[in-house]
Parts: C-alpha cells; structure tokens; sequence
C-alpha cells in the first residue's frame, strides 16, 4: 500500500470532500480515513488514501488535486505519508 | 492517521519556513587528474556531469511527493589544488570553468570545493590555487573556495593568512559579492553540505549524499508558544525536540535521495541556517528566548544553550551527524542580525564572542573597502585563534566593499541577502601579521 496524506485547508464550505472524492475515484484511488478540524481558526480536512492501485502519475494527481483546490478557494496539500510518521518517530 | 503529526508538519512548513536547506552531493575528484590541464578539466566536467546528472531532477520529485521544500541542490568537490600539481595561477581558471559550467549543466544552485588545505604549509598547487582566486570568484557564477588556514594540530599558518587577506581584498576592488563565495577557515570539516565552505575532503569515499537542514523558523515559533516564566530548562527541552523532528525529516529526505540516486547516505549536519526572510532567523530565536536585541549581554550563553540543545535534540534523530552542526550567524543572510547591527546593538566583537560557541564565524560581514589587509588578516588570526584552541570550527567570509560606508546597506540578492557595513577598530595590528611565520598548534594538541 502507498499512502498518501491530502489536506485541505480554507473556507469549510459544501462539496469540498465530493469533488476530491469524485477525482479520486476516478483515477481509482481509495480513501481510507477522513477527518477534520479546525487549526489556528481554519479549516482543515485531512484524508489518507492509497495510491497503489492508481494508473496515474503522483504528480498528476497532485497538480489535479490542486486544481480542485484553487476553484474552490482552498488550499490542498497532498504529500506521502510516511514524512508524517517519520518526524515524531524515535 | 496521526492528526496532530499533520498539522503540525504543515503548519511548520506553511507558516514556520520548515525546508531542507540543502542535498548536497559530495563527489571525488581525484580520479579526474591529468598532467595537462584541460584534459583534467575536461574529465572534471564529465565526471560532474555524469555523476551529478539527476540530483535536480530527484530532489524536485522528492520535494513534490513530500511536500517539503528542498531550498538548494549542491555539489562539493575535492579540493581542487590536490589536482592542479604545476599548473600556473594564470591557467587555473581552466579548472573552474569546468567546475562552474559542469554544476549549471547539471542544473544545481552551488558547487563547492575550489579549496586549499594549508594549515601546515602551502604547496605550488595551494599557492597557485589562492593566487587564482580574484579571477575564479570573479569569473564563474555558482563556484564556491574555501582555503583552511589552521587546525588544533597544526595550529595557524599566518603567512597564509596574510596571503588570503591580500587576496580578499583583490577580490573585493574586481566585485564586492566575490568574497561571498571565499570563506577562510580553521578546522574545516570534511562532509560539509553549506556553503560557501562545503568541500568533498581526502577521507571520504567516492561519493556521499550529505543533508543540511534548516528550520530556525520553527524552533522560534516552539519558543514562542511556550510562556516568558518557562524555565531555561523547559526552554531546552522544548528546542531540543524541535530539533529531533527537523533532523528526522534531514535523515529521512537523505536516506530517500541517496536510495534514488544510488550513493551512500553520509551526514545530516544539525545546522539552524537562515534566509533573509522575516521569521527564519537565528536572531530571532535568541531574541525569543528572551533578548531584547540580539548582541546585547545574555547573547552568547543564550547561542550556547541553542547550539548544544539543537545538537543533543539531532544527534538521536540521525543515524550520522557531521559537517558544522551548530547555529550559523551569517549577519546578511539574517533579518534580525541586520536589525541589531544597524542599532550598533551587534558589532564584529560581539559576532567573535559568538563564534566561540556557535559553527562557523564571522559569517557574511560587510566592512568599508578601505580596510587594510592587516586588519583583515588579524580578524581571521582571531577567529582561527578560537577554533584552534577551542578544538572547533571557525571561518571568516568577509566582504570589503569599495566606497561603502559604515552603516551603508549593500545589497548581495538572493539567499546572501543585505549587508549591512559594520565598523573594524581604526588601531593597526599590521606590526603583528608582519611578523608572519606559524602560531604553534596549541599544548592541549598533544594527546599521544
């Protein structure tokens, strides 16, 4: 499994989670966690997918990913997992 | 998922300039030698070009997939007056050109290693090298020079420091910016990634991939989030586990650039380097930590406690730690360092005490260009005195700059920012340098 992390952070508004959902599946991608919060007074979402049944490229999905960030006035972050385990890991 | 890992990994590299400050490439040279000198030029080029083809290329994709900014690519190389045997000062160009043209072919920020070790002596090779270098740094654009003028061993070499001051002051009347990538050290390491002092030294092997991180944005703002009452102790506690993340993240971005590329993993080097950004200055954690000004009293025990905290935090979180490894001071490169030198709150003495317990020394000072060279030649004496005796490193990279003023602001651009022009004392030590000869390698030297 290749996990990744996409993170969305801005304005909560509706549809946010349906269309990176909808662009994830297409690309067969599978969410496997989704949470949210709020981090010094903004939104932010986080989901953890695989990627390893994807055709596509990380970096495609990445920019699209992004793409979908800027129409909807958010900032998305997609990074691998693993930076996040590493840091705090002893 | 770890939600609170997350967050806090974006919010240090969106609000607290979390990067890595360099992957750097150290590669052997020595193998590229040649009787003529354009044909070691020649296999300098290909070598670098061969070897350093796809660091770009890799660190941008582990940038991407990370989501951590990989500042700059570097190569350092060894140091190159061990190649040159009797090529004359005027030729050495021929060997800097491959070097500069090879690191922008292959698309890197800096390559480091046009160096000289002459801690104990020069050979023609350092001489000619060092004669070379008001053409070299005045000529090439990404090549960095370093020249060691002293060890713990050794002690000073000060005809070589009367030598480099005069060739400073060379570089300075040709182009200012020149002495930025010219820096004068005492026990200079062998695996450092920064610059302008990073070369691949005798005893390392073919090839390393060597990390520098960064981070003094998040070390301030970990500071910051604690209360004024909180004790140095919890100060130190709360610096040194910034330090073991941002270190993981160094060991962990080296360990997948060195699997990519193909060569071995070599160090992190646990250094709190700054950009001139706002909040990613060491200034900045000092005066965080409870200094008005950075350069007033209580400055070098707060570095102090900094250095050592960053270093006990990093040294667990990686598997191999070298290069520097300390906080850098460089005074231009460092929003808040300029802010006190130009309130007169910092001034070189207060830079010398510092280096006595931080890596490096007098790091990116600007002074009038009138400065004599005997002036500059007793301030590197003096900061090689403190590594010698101190078993540490110390470098000057110092900028006269022709018709600058005191006070004056002379813009260097990019990641060497503003120098601000800082005043030398007027009494002469010329009497002093002229002397010449060696300052014997201190008693504590001698341990066999």
């Amino acid at each position: 499994m290749i996990k990744i992390v996409i993170t969305v952070i801005g304005k909560d508004k509706p549809g946010i989670i349906y269309k990176i959902s909808q662009e994830l599946a297409k690309v067969k991608v599978n969410i496997l966690d989704v949470s949210q919060t709020i981090m010094q007074e903004m939104f932010t979402m986080m989901m953890l997918a695989d990627i390893s049944h994807t055709s596509v490229e990380f970096l495609y999905l990445k920019q699209n990913l992004i793409a979908i960030g800027k129409e909807l006035g958010v900032q998305i972050n997609v990074q691998r997992e693993e930076i996040f385990n590493e840091m705090a890991k002893i | 998922m770890e939600k609170s890992q997350i967050i806090e990994t974006i919010r240090m590299v969106r609000d607290e300039h979390l990067d890595i400050r360099t992957i750097t490439l150290g590669l052997s040279l020595l193998d590229c030698v040649s009787d003529n000198p354009k044909k070691a030029a020649s296999n300098i080029y290909e070598k670098i070009t061969h070897k350093a083809q796809n660091i770009v290329q890799i660190s941008q994709n582990i940038e991407e997939e990370y989501g951590i900014p990989i500042t700059n690519k570097r190569i350092s190389v060894t140091p190159i007056s061990l190649l040159v045997g009797q090529t004359p000062s005027e030729e050495m160009i021929i060997y800097a050109q491959a070097l500069d043209k090879a690191g922008k072919a292959v698309g890197v920020d800096f390559i480091g290693g046009y160096s000289a070790l002459v801690q104990k002596g020069m050979t023609n090779g350092d001489k000619n090298l060092i004669a070379s270098l008001p053409q070299v740094l005045t000529e090439t654009k990404i090549l960095n020079a370093s020249v060691n003028i002293g060890s713990t061993k050794a002690g000073i070499n000060l005809d070589a420091v009367s030598f480099m001051s005069k060739t400073i002051k060379r570089i300075s009347k040709i182009k200012a910016e020149g002495n930025a990538k010219l820096v004068v050290f005492a026990n200079a390491v062998e695996d450092n990634p920064f610059m302008a002092g990073a070369f691949h030294g005798i005893s390392e092997g073919e090839n390393f991939i060597n990390i520098g991180i960064s981070g003094p944005g998040v070390v301030k703002s970990a500071i910051k989030r604690l209360p004024e009452t909180a004790s140095i102790d919890q100060l130190c506690q709360t610096i040194k586990k910034t330090a073991f993340k941002i270190t993981r993240l160094g060991q962990f971005i080296g360990s997948e650039a060195a699997k990519r590329l193909g060569y071995p993993f070599g160090i992190v080097d646990l250094s709190l380097a700054p950009t001139p950004a706002r909040g990613d200055s060491v200034a900045e954690v000092l005066e965080a930590m409870g200094l008005e000004k950075v350069g007033t009293h209580g400055t070098t025990a707060a570095l102090m406690m900094l250095n050592d905290a960053v270093k006990k935090g990093g040294v667990m979180a990686s598997l191999r730690v070298g290069g520097l490894s300390g906080a850098f001071i460089p005074v231009s490169e460092d929003a808040g360092m300029i802010d006190s030198a130009r309130d007169k709150t910092l001034n070189i003495d207060k830079l010398e005490a510092m280096t006595a317990v931080c890596s490096v020394g007098l790091d990116m000072v600007a002074v009038p260009g009138e400065i004599p060279s005997t002036t500059i030649a007793a301030i590197i004496a003096d900061e090689a005195a403190i590594g010698v005796q101190n078993n540490k490193t110390t470098a000057v990279r110092i900028l006269p700059i022709p018709g600058g003023k005191v006070g004056d602001t002379y813009s260097l651009g990019g990641l060497l920012g503003n120098a601000l022009i800082m005043p030398y004392h007027q009494a002469k030590s010329d009497v002093l340098i002229k002397r010449g000869g060696f300052i014997p390698a201190p008693i504590h030297s001698f341990k066999n």
